[in-house]
């Protein structure tokens, strides 16, 4: 991606910034500002909490091009607690079996190199929660 | 619209890595295809091809295969579909030659992923924004199989019969790429775990290959081919792309809204088919499939397999000639070698696979994970 859409996507990248739909309330990640469920307008921006839990997840071997360095990787579906599904990476492990249903929370963290020019991509990841719920 | 039918095949056998490139993979099929309808000229020839811009450097692989192919100046369109691609092609000559456009139409469809890094650029079928974020195609097939294995309660080994029966099948089928190898329940389970929980013998392989089919309209079919293949319907439904919109990431709606178009528009049903050639890229697909055209309830696919009711000898047999699975899944050219197979079970020449007395047959494209599904029915 060129470094102009980096900087449109900042906010749901940085901040988990999506959309909820004022007609039918459906909270949408990522913004997409037409409501997958009731077909209208959908601009009103909204703040993920950034917690949830592991809805399926698996481990990448072969990794597309940007994330080559980084494998093997974590990579899950979120439930996001507002509800959506989010795809991310898993980060902090540790020896902490990841099963479906693990409780996790969103942190920043560096994706990977774009392009040739390698910009480094920052974005979101999730742990496992530090806090109980 | 006219009646349209199959009345020339051609099929390369599938192979690791093929010395040839596009233009004469293509060429090859397109000739054989043209020889066996017994015609010189086509009115129009449609391309399927995915990765040649990502491996080859090469886009454009329509008008390059009909040059090759001696089809000077005439309209070749390349059709893409991700992963369907083979089948957007072959709708597009069903709608030329039944509208009157055309009256002989070839579709061919190319792949060489022996070249460069194929895993990579597959991903490329999903949302490139997921993608950035670690997501690979295989990845969102192995969420798939764990999320239905834990929601299905599914064993471990609850799968290991799809690619049993595949490998079984392609084991009498020249062009498979497996057609020497022996699969059993515990090959399956003692292969490379790939993307826990798949395994490496629940993915299609990567491969080169190439098959091109003829259409002509229904009533001069005869005129071509003593055993004319009649598509009865051709149809295509997408769903929210990513597979974390979806209300179910379980349920392929796109297949299950192509399937039940197709069967109206065929005027089937359910039971009238066959035999069904899924788009088995993955285990989990296939299950997936079978549910969303009906063959089994939501969570109950997996049961096809572990009593081997897709066998065919069962009551839905499916990849028949290998399947992706065993066959090989040369993107681009698959959904022309599942036609090419299709044929020759409707014609009774499937050989020691035949489905006995096969009228009429289903088969499937799925682009990404379900995002784009293409559902053909033929018949005799």
């Amino acid at each position: 991606m060129e470094t102009s859409q980096h900087w449109r996507l900042r906010k749901q990248r940085y901040a988990l910034v999506g959309e909820v739909c004022p007609h039918c309330e459906s909270k949408i990640f990522p913004p997409r500002d037409i409501c997958p469920d009731c077909g209208e307008d959908a601009r009103e921006m909204y703040q993920f909490s950034g917690r949830g839990e592991v809805y399926s997840h698996t481990t990448v071997y072969q990794a597309p091009s940007g994330h080559a360095e980084n494998v093997p990787y974590p990579v899950a579906i979120v439930r996001l607690e507002e509800g959506p599904l989010v795809t991310a990476q898993l980060t902090d492990v540790g020896d902490q079996p990841i099963e479906i249903g693990t409780p996790v929370e969103m942190v920043t963290r560096k994706l990977g190199a774009d392009g040739e020019r390698g910009m480094l991509v920052y974005g979101y990841k999730f742990r496992p929660a530090l806090v109980e719920r | 619209m006219r009646p349209v039918s199959i009345v020339g095949t051609a099929q390369l056998p599938v192979q690791a890595t093929t010395q040839l490139d596009l233009r004469q993979l293509g060429a090859q099929v397109v000739r054989g295809a043209m020889q066996e309808a017994g015609v010189e000229r086509v009115d129009a020839l449609f391309a399927s091809n995915m990765l040649g811009d990502e491996l080859q450097g090469q886009k454009h692989v329509a008008a390059l295969i009909a040059d090759e192919s001696g089809l000077e100046g005439i309209e070749a369109l390349q059709v893409q579909a991700a992963m369907a691609s083979g089948s957007a092609p072959l709708r597009m000559a069903y709608l030329a030659v039944g509208s009157g456009e055309a009256d002989l139409a070839v579709v061919v469809g190319v792949e060489k992923m022996s070249e460069g890094l194929a895993a990579p650029a597959l991903s490329k079928a999903l949302d490139a924004k997921e993608v950035a974020d670690g997501a690979t195609l295989i990845s969102k097939n192995a969420d798939l199989m764990r999320l239905y294995r834990k929601r299905y309660n599914v064993p471990e080994d609850g799968f290991v019969n799809f690619p049993v029966v595949a490998h079984h099948n392609a084991r009498n089928n020249p062009n498979a790429l497996f057609k020497d190898m022996n699969v059993n329940p515990r090959t399956v389970m003692k292969s490379r775990m790939i993307h826990d929980p798949l395994r490496l013998l629940d993915c299609s392989p990567i491969c080169d290959g190439a098959a091109a089919v003829v259409l002509s309209p229904a009533e001069e079919a005869r005129a071509h081919s003593p055993h004319p293949v009649r598509i009865l319907s051709s149809t295509v439904a997408t769903d929210r792309f990513r597979v974390g919109d979806r209300p179910n990431p379980l349920w392929l709606e796109a297949a299950h809204k192509s399937a039940l178009k197709a069967y109206r528009l065929a005027n089937v049903h359910r039971g009238d088919i066959d035999f069904f050639e899924v788009h088995d890229a993955f285990s989990i697909m296939a299950c997936m499939q079978l549910e969303a055209a009906g063959f089994a309830d939501q969570g109950q696919g997996w049961h096809l397999a572990e009593e081997k009711r897709i066998s065919l000898r069962g009551d839905i047999p499916i990849s028949t000639m290998g399947g992706l699975k065993a066959r090989g899944h040369p993107i681009g050219a698959t959904a022309l070698y599942q036609v090419s197979e299709m044929v020759l079970q409707l014609r009774g020449r499937a050989g020691k696979n035949r489905v006995r007395e096969a009228k009429i047959g289903m088969m499937s494209s799925v682009g990404g994970a379900g995002s784009t599904v293409i559902t053909h029915i033929l018949g005799i």
